[in-house]
């Protein structure tokens, strides 16, 4: 099954970034920097997508007690993880010509970098203990404590409205992007999002090998 | 096509530097992250000694 998800993540790639550099036009105002949208929107998105699911993850494994539960949440961390860094790195190259500066402490900004070392506190935490049961519980406590950090995130530009800019999409008002601009980026973001199917399925069966050697052998 | 020539894509209006180099980066860490599980899971086949 990953196979088909990695294909597509593939091929919506491709034709995202054929639309994102060969069609979507040159913006008036900020020229071709704005093309870095096409992946630092999808990396924003995603990184807090993925937390909100790992933390779904976890909190059904301390409740149900079940291991896949733990397991899947240890799957989908390193990708969160990236694609948090990713956000923050395209944003700050982003940043530097259209604000003047690599890093500012506003308040998406500032959430982000907090989600990333909550992705980080996650792997270093579950990676620290030794009973991998344990490891999943404590793990689960941190990343159901730190999912209030995500609608922060999301609301940050609004609440305060610092430098970051506000959203352009949303589901209730109509566009305010150029529609071949919004079609590039949402094809990046469904491309990211079956890259991270993708590599969740397959780091979950390396995990579940390490762990279940018996049930591993009919994988 | 908008771009005059190659030469022009790679200029980038100017931001050449900042686009790719985000787009570098993300296809590193990408395309990293995915040959590092491919080839984990790849070597743990072999081990259990089923077919690749």
């Amino acid at each position: 099954m990953m196979p088909w998800f990695l294909a597509s993540s593939l091929l919506l790639s491709i034709v995202g970034l054929y639309v994102a550099f060969f069609v979507a036009p040159t913006d008036f105002q900020q020229g071709e920097s704005y093309r870095i949208i096409f992946i630092h929107v999808p990396a924003a998105w995603m990184s807090m997508f993925i937390y909100l699911v790992m933390a779904g993850w976890a909190g059904a494994g301390l409740v149900f007690n079940t291991r896949l539960s733990g397991m899947m949440a240890r799957a989908l961390a390193p990708t969160g993880a990236m694609f948090t860094f990713l956000a923050l790195w395209t944003g700050a190259l982003w940043g530097k010509p259209t604000w003047g500066t690599w890093w500012v402490w506003d308040a998406r900004l500032t959430s982000e970098l907090i989600l990333l070392f909550l992705y980080i506190g996650f792997l270093s935490l579950t990676a620290a203990i030794e009973d991998e049961r344990r490891a999943d519980r404590a793990g689960a406590v941190l990343a159901l404590v730190g999912v209030v950090n995500i609608p922060i995130i999301y609301f940050s530009v609004v609440w305060w409205n610092t430098l970051h800019q506000g959203a352009s999409v949303s589901l209730k008002s109509a566009p305010k992007m150029a529609t071949t601009m919004l079609i590039g980026m949402l094809l990046m973001a469904l491309a990211f999002w079956m890259y991270s199917i993708a590599a969740a399925l397959l780091r979950v069966r390396s995990i579940i090998r390490e762990r279940e050697p018996r049930a591993a052998a009919e994988v | 096509m908008q771009w005059g020539s190659w030469s022009e894509f790679w200029a980038m209006g100017g931001y050449g530097f900042y686009v790719w180099g985000s787009f570098a980066v993300t296809l590193l860490c990408m395309a990293g992250e995915m040959v590092s599980l491919i080839s984990t899971e790849r070597a743990a086949r072999k081990h259990d000694g089923e077919k690749v």
